[in-house]
């Protein structure tokens, strides 16, 4: 199958890739671009580990086509932290114990800064449902929803985007 | 969290690096950054990636495997059979010398459950390698199933694993069960005045990690290939790569330890023999992932277990007499079974100290999807078992379900059925924490009862077990036979010899003792043990001395000492 090429903004840098048509954006991210952020878990919808923000929706990878992705900007967990400077939720895990295995970290991470794009002070109810499409198979729920509203407490306005 | 500072104050140690405090771990900053370093996240030029056929028959001989239209499909670089796995035979305890090889990586004549492994397709993708697994022609000769371990046991029933023709894993290879006997269950039983019997029956529960099983292997530097793993035993899965791929393991460099959920479920090495395979076939970096789909239907789950439970109990609610027999679904093969079934065994009767206890535990092969590892397992199942029993104990002889697991409660220095004295007991103060937690009311007496008092002393001993007339503790069948002899009391084992050999063996191993000579254990300053006596019955109110045979701590002696099993003394 000829491949054909992909572009689009990653994280802030515009990157290119070949592609099967075919190929999901997972694949293209992963095998193609070396960004293993985003995980594999099941590659159905089901487990949200793979999850993306694509133009700022939040998407699961494993169900876009890369080909659909051309000249869209992509923000993965790899690009979250500014330099050395950790985004204000990735300290809230950390501080919070909201990781074992670290699986499915990304895609709660990037469910969370969606949410939190969106809705700067969420209810409890809110986090819940905005982690809903993600599983954590360590079953580290509560620890997780724990530093999404400290996070969401103790952002400053300007760090919120 | 809570800290019960009361509990064992004697033997705490607050001064602790770790316990008790709050420290970050480690890998919490690759984490939270996405840069752990999980066994699919490298990049490697040219990579290949495996896919294997696999069975859509529970149990069938192959009649024929036809590659050839695969071999032709596009980005097709190599296939593998049966026949180019260097060592297609193997069993994982192998390693540590226990069990016989009984699986082979890709089937070669057989399949034995439905999802196994017969031909590996690598191809330069994903889609390439699944297109090309469709085309594989196998044709098969579909045989009778077995999914029902009891049926298995029958006369007449499917042969599932070749190598164990009774169906049941064979210990030493001379032992379809593992058994445990202490005391005579029958006159416990005899002398109950309560039965209890019921039948407890789990089921396969799959890891379900979020990442699934694989591995990447690729040839390196010095003619060694280095293999990124999800194991869960990094070295355990080196050196069974090592044996079935049949090379030198310090030719192959295995990275790993950052998995991504495990469980149990990622001690198989599922994938690593045919990723570093692959590698040594191609020159070419090689990747094998499970799928979902196949993580979930064939990566191997926690087995299930078929339990009967049969207690006594006295009218004051004593337990006189447990018998417990167990059937542990292996699958098609062996995997780490054997291991559970020596685990439960070891564990029974559970956290209590009931003077006569018997109990068979048997691993039983199946059409079904080989178990492994999860989570306590061997433990867990039969815990839930006991635990539902001991309701029903309570509820038959009308007592408070709480108050009767702190009466039957094992206490420090109390002979456990395996024949060690139990030491760091805590079930008591656990269900009087459970009770005030839940606030559940339960008597002044209860309240006062502790592990630390009221064990050892006539708990301490161990009671006659009846034999058979060959000197052996008699196989289940024989169970209600007459024994002919009778264990001494306080006999701490059978010595076996160290290679026990099958009856009727004709090799020139010796054969071992037909009369196996007793070792009665004998304190140093105690009499020499009684004939036999009546099995001595837990004292259901202590407020007695601390027991002479308690290894209880004195008090200078700290937490890390007392909940120790295996350092006598402490290091500071």
């Amino acid at each position: 199958m000829a491949k054909v090429p992909v572009q689009f903004r990653l994280n802030g840098s515009d990157r290119a890739a070949f592609a099967d048509p075919a190929d999901n954006l997972l694949t293209v991210l992963r095998r193609g671009l070396n960004d293993f952020g985003p995980k594999y878990g099941c590659g159905q919808g089901t487990c949200g580990t793979c999850s993306v923000l694509i133009d700022g929706e939040l998407r699961l990878s494993c169900l876009t086509l890369a080909a659909a992705c051309e000249g869209a900007s992509i923000e993965t967990v790899s690009g979250m932290a500014d330099g050395p400077n950790l985004h204000p939720l990735q300290n809230a895990f950390m501080e919070h114990f909201a990781a074992q295995c670290g699986f499915c970290t990304p895609g709660m991470l990037t469910a969370a800064k969606a949410l939190l794009d969106r809705n700067p002070n969420p209810s409890r109810e809110e986090v819940i449902d905005a982690i809903a499409g993600n599983i954590c198979r360590c079953t580290g729920y509560e620890p997780i929803i724990q530093a999404i509203l400290s996070a969401a407490r103790g952002m400053p306005a300007q760090r919120r985007s | 969290m809570e800290f019960r500072k009361d509990l064992f104050q004697n033997e705490r140690d607050d001064n602790l690096n770790v316990v008790g405090k709050g420290v970050q771990r480690q890998d919490m900053p690759g984490h939270v950054t996405g840069r752990s370093p999980f066994f699919d996240d490298h990049a490697f030029e040219g990579l290949l990636h495996l896919k294997v056929v696999r069975s859509p028959h529970h149990h069938a001989r192959i009649r024929r495997i036809d590659t050839s239209a695969a071999e032709r499909a596009p980005g097709v670089k190599r296939i593998l059979r049966g026949a180019d796995v260097p060592v297609n035979k193997n069993t994982l305890l192998s390693l540590i010398n226990f069990g016989k090889d009984d699986e082979p990586t890709l089937a070669v004549d057989k399949v034995r459950y439905k999802g196994e492994p017969i031909v590996a397709i690598i191809a330069e993708s994903e889609a390439q390698a699944l297109a090309a697994r469709a085309l594989v022609r196998v044709e098969y000769d579909p045989l009778p199933t077995v999914f029902d371990v009891e049926e298995a046991l029958k006369p007449g029933a499917p042969l599932v694993n070749d190598t164990y023709p009774g169906n049941t894993f064979e210990y030493h290879e001379k032992y379809d069960h593992q058994k445990l006997r202490f005391g005579d269950v029958e006159r416990g039983f005899s002398m109950a005045e309560f039965i209890v019997e019921d039948r407890y029956q789990m089921s396969p529960i799959e890891h379900a990690p979020t990442e699934t099983n694989g591995s990447i292997a690729a040839p390196e530097q010095n003619d060694r290939f280095v293999v990124h793993s999800c194991a869960q035993g990094l070295f355990f899965s080196l050196g069974t790569a090592a044996k079935i791929v049949n090379l030198d393991s310090n030719r192959l460099h295995f990275i790993g330890g950052t998995v991504g959920g495990g469980f149990g479920g990622k001690v198989d090495s599922l994938t690593e023999p045919l990723s570093i395979l692959g590698a040594m076939m191609t020159g070419r970096p090689v990747r094998y992932v499970l799928d979902r789909e196949e993580e979930m239907l064939y990566g191997s789950p926690r087995g299930a277990e078929r339990i009967y439970i049969k207690d006594g109990i006295a009218r004051d609610g004593r337990i006189l007499a447990r018998h417990i027999r167990s059937y542990f679904d292996a699958g098609a093969y062996t995997r780490l079974s054997s291991y559970a079934a020596i685990k439960c065994t070891a564990h029974l009767p559970g956290p209590y100290t009931i003077p006569n206890v018997a109990s068979d535990i048997y691993v039983v092969y199946t059409n079904r999807c080989p178990s492994t590892a999860m989570r306590g397992f061997g433990i867990t199942a039969v815990d839930f078992a006991l635990e539902v029993h001991m309701d029903k104990g309570a509820e038959a002889c009308g007592m408070d379900p709480m108050e009767f697991r702190i009466l039957n409660a094992y206490r420090d220095g109390d002979m456990k059925a395996h024949r060690r004295v139990a030491k760091n007991t805590a079930l008591i103060e656990c269900v009087q924490v459970a009770a005030e937690k839940a606030r559940w009311p339960i008597s002044e007496e209860a309240k006062r009862q502790s592990s630390l008092t009221g064990g050892g002393g006539a708990r301490a001993e161990i009671p006659a077990t009846p034999i058979d007339e060959n000197g052996r503790f008699g196989r289940p069948d024989t169970r209600n036979g007459r024994s002919t002899q009778t264990l001494p009391a306080g006999t701490m084992r059978i010595p076996m010899t160290k290679q026990p050999i099958m009856e009727g063996s004709t090799d020139n191993r010796a054969k071992p003792p037909a009369v196996p000579q007793y070792e009665p254990y004998r304190p140093a300053s105690a009499p020499p043990p009684p004939a036999y006596q009546p099995p001595p019955a837990p004292a259901p109110a202590p407020a007695a001395a601390p027991p002479p045979a308690a290894p209880a701590a004195p008090a200078s002696q700290h937490g890390a000492h007392r909940f120790s099993s295996i350092f006598g003394t402490r290091r500071r």
